[in-house]
């Protein structure tokens, strides 16, 4: 069990940095998801804590013992690999037990060992096979034996769940989460699946080109991204984004075509004059005869999820979704009217990208 | 899947014939005359050979200087093989840790393999000549300590140095592509659990090229056995005193100097079971230990 620290941490290839100065404070028993697109540098993070690169700059503390220069198996960490990193010519209980084959412990203690972590993943009657003869599940697995049985202070996992097909996906996260909850060990997992983030974090840590957009409770990060960056990358389906200026007077946002979406007086105060992203998750839109929403939309197609169904509608030269479980029927090339719900508008600045204010606008539908 | 195919089979026939008129001149057509010789007897003078049967295995499995040279070729062998096995594995695998400069490195390993085996003997001539260069130096230091032309030793040990070196570029690259195909994660994840360089090497890297492996060594076993001629030839001439008269060479020898064309045509069938009882013996009994991935 430790606490991980991360600080001013920076990695180069040559002429290029890549990561720029990271700050990240994990405490004890976390489960910490980072999550950005892949070249965010978020593996080459998690490849440095593991001492799998060195650190170009910055340090990193694990139980507050600086470990920049320590080698891999002396910082106490488990990885697993996206592509499992499986001994090929080794027995699944040859490759559970090797670590602790290296480390010297005599051949009973380690095959009781084996066998009970074996057993707690399933995995006792394949202990005698090789990867090549395992499905992705039961390799998937193996991997994580092979890390439980180091009894690790901390767990790193690298994509460990793209490999597998999507029903099994779910399923191997929710495994992973069960056995975090029995171990607690202080977890960082990498993804660039935003589902897999939200689901499994206790904390996540959004990563955009090498910086850290925003740390925080899953909830949190989609009700209050950080970013435009943040905001469009947490949630499905994406949030809609529309440009407007703000004024003061009347307090609103006013779109390209002259409608506008009301704001409360003290942010457009506030914010009087400024160009602004305007961003609206779909399920926060409705539709609404024409004319009596906050601004019309010629609708274009829709996609059906079962539950609910997902409408694409054109305002001006964007696309914008709204997602309804009513499922009202429109006809393609029809303008409707689009109705923005109470308290679910985020402010963006249109120059930095970062968010304008918190929640709490309330919003009214524009007289017709 | 559909297969191509030709509708005119006579183009077929144009295309594969230089392949076929080149394995018919160069192996299937001397192999049948080898045969030929091995079981007749040329008379003196010309005028066409007679039948003897295995009269000509006899006299050479009878003729004990015949199992000095199967010895001789034995050790030669084993040898050079481990020799250039051993080299080059060593060499690759510190051109697989991409130290500074691999990549000028790894070329300049390559380039031995192209020259000619009696080029490789003749500079190797030079480089253990007693009377010349380093090794007349070591003889200032140590007064008749080594002398090739005369100690039967030596001269193996130099024929096996000269025929490893030539090896060792074509087994290194052969070993450079095994290691390189080892994915770097399962050399990560060996670190993770603890592994040093060293043993990562024997756990991890060196069984995942035992297929690598296998293959180098029947090749090295084959080509000692049969394509050490030009170095003998040029370096030895097959002595002092036979040490160093191995197989291929004895065969030359009694062939085309002594003139028994029976007697080196039933040695060199001789020398071809051999090979394929060897390279059998190593597929059945090596290639089981093999793991294939």
């Amino acid at each position: 069990m430790a606490n991980i620290s991360i600080k001013q941490v920076r990695k180069s290839y040559a002429n290029s940095e890549v990561v720029h100065g990271v700050n990240l404070e994990v405490s004890t028993g976390e489960f910490i998801v980072i999550l950005g697109p892949s070249g965010c540098g978020k593996s080459t993070l998690l490849r440095m804590i593991a001492g799998l690169e060195s650190v170009t700059a910055g340090t990193i503390l694990i139980d507050d013992k600086p470990v920049n220069d320590l080698e891999p198996h002396e910082r106490g960490c488990a990885m697993v690999f996206q592509n499992y990193a499986l001994y090929p010519h080794m027995t699944v209980a040859e490759n559970i037990g090797y670590a602790l084959k290296v480390a010297g412990l005599p051949k009973m203690e380690r095959a009781t060992k084996v066998s009970s972590v074996a057993a707690s993943v399933g995995l006792t009657e394949f202990l005698d096979r090789r990867p090549g003869q395992l499905s992705g599940g039961q390799r998937q697995r193996v991997a994580m034996a092979r890390a439980i049985i180091r009894e690790p202070k901390v767990f790193l996992f690298d994509e460990p769940l793209s490999n597998l097909d999507a029903k099994l996906r779910v399923q191997m996260r929710q495994e992973i989460r069960r056995i975090h909850n029995r171990i607690r060990a202080t977890s960082i997992f990498v993804t660039h699946d935003q589902q897999e983030g939200m689901t499994l974090a206790d904390r996540l840590v959004v990563m955009n080109k090498g910086v850290i957009e925003q740390i925080g409770a899953p909830e949190d990060v989609y009700h209050h991204p950080a970013s435009i960056y943040v905001a469009g990358f947490i949630g499905s389906p994406a949030m809609n984004f529309l440009s407007g200026q703000i004024s003061a007077t009347p307090a609103a946002a006013m779109l390209a075509n002259g409608e506008r979406i009301t704001l409360p007086a003290h942010v457009a105060a506030a914010h009087d004059g400024k160009l602004a992203q305007i961003g609206i998750r779909p399920e926060a839109l409705s539709i609404v005869p024409a004319g009596s929403g906050s601004f019309d939309a010629v609708f274009d197609f829709a996609e059906e999820l079962g539950n609910a169904r997902l409408y694409h509608f054109r305002f001006e030269d964007l696309t914008v979704s709204v997602l309804s479980a009513d499922k009202p029927k429109v006809k393609a090339g029809v303008p409707m009217g689009i109705k923005v719900a109470m308290d679910a508008v985020h402010l963006f600045d249109a120059e930095t990208g970062k968010r304008l204010l918190a929640r709490g606008i309330v919003l009214e539908p524009v007289p017709a | 899947m559909r297969r191509a195919y030709y509708k005119n089979n006579w183009i077929a026939a144009l295309l594969v014939a230089p392949q076929l008129i080149i394995v018919f001149t160069f192996f299937y057509f001397p192999t049948a005359q080898a045969l030929y010789w091995a079981f007749t007897l040329e008379q003196p003078w010309g005028g066409g050979n007679t039948w003897v049967g295995f009269d000509n295995f006899k006299a050479i499995l009878g003729d004990s200087l015949y199992w000095a040279s199967i010895w001789v070729s034995i050790v030669y062998a084993i040898g050079s093989t481990t020799l250039a096995v051993g080299m080059a594995l060593t060499l690759a695998i510190f051109a697989d840790r991409q130290l500074s400069g691999y990549k000028v490195y790894k070329i300049g390993m390559i380039w031995p393999y192209a020259i000619a085996a009696p080029a490789v003997g003749l500079a190797f001539r030079f480089i253990f000549s007693p009377g010349a260069g380093i090794m007349m130096f070591v003889n200032q230091m140590f007064p008749e300590i080594w002398n090739p032309v005369e100690n039967g030793n030596q001269a193996m040990a130099m024929v096996i140095i000269a025929g490893a070196w030539k090896q060792v570029a074509y087994n290194f690259i052969f070993f450079l592509a095994g290691l390189q195909s080892i994915p770097r994660s399962l050399i990560e994840a060996g670190a993770m659990d603890g592994a040093r360089v060293l043993r990562r090497m024997r756990d991890i890297q060196l069984p995942l090229l035992a297929p690598t492996f296998f293959f180098v060594l029947v090749i090295n076993i084959t080509d000692s056995f049969t394509d050490s001629f030009g170095i003998v030839d040029t370096m030895t001439a097959g002595g002092p005193s036979r040490a160093t008269n191995l197989m291929v060479y004895k065969i030359f020898n009694d062939g085309f100097q002594g003139l028994d064309y029976s007697g080196a045509a039933a040695q060199s069938i001789i020398l071809m079971l051999l090979v394929i009882a060897l390279t059998f013996v190593q597929f059945r009994y090596i290639e089981r230990k093999v793991h294939y991935t």
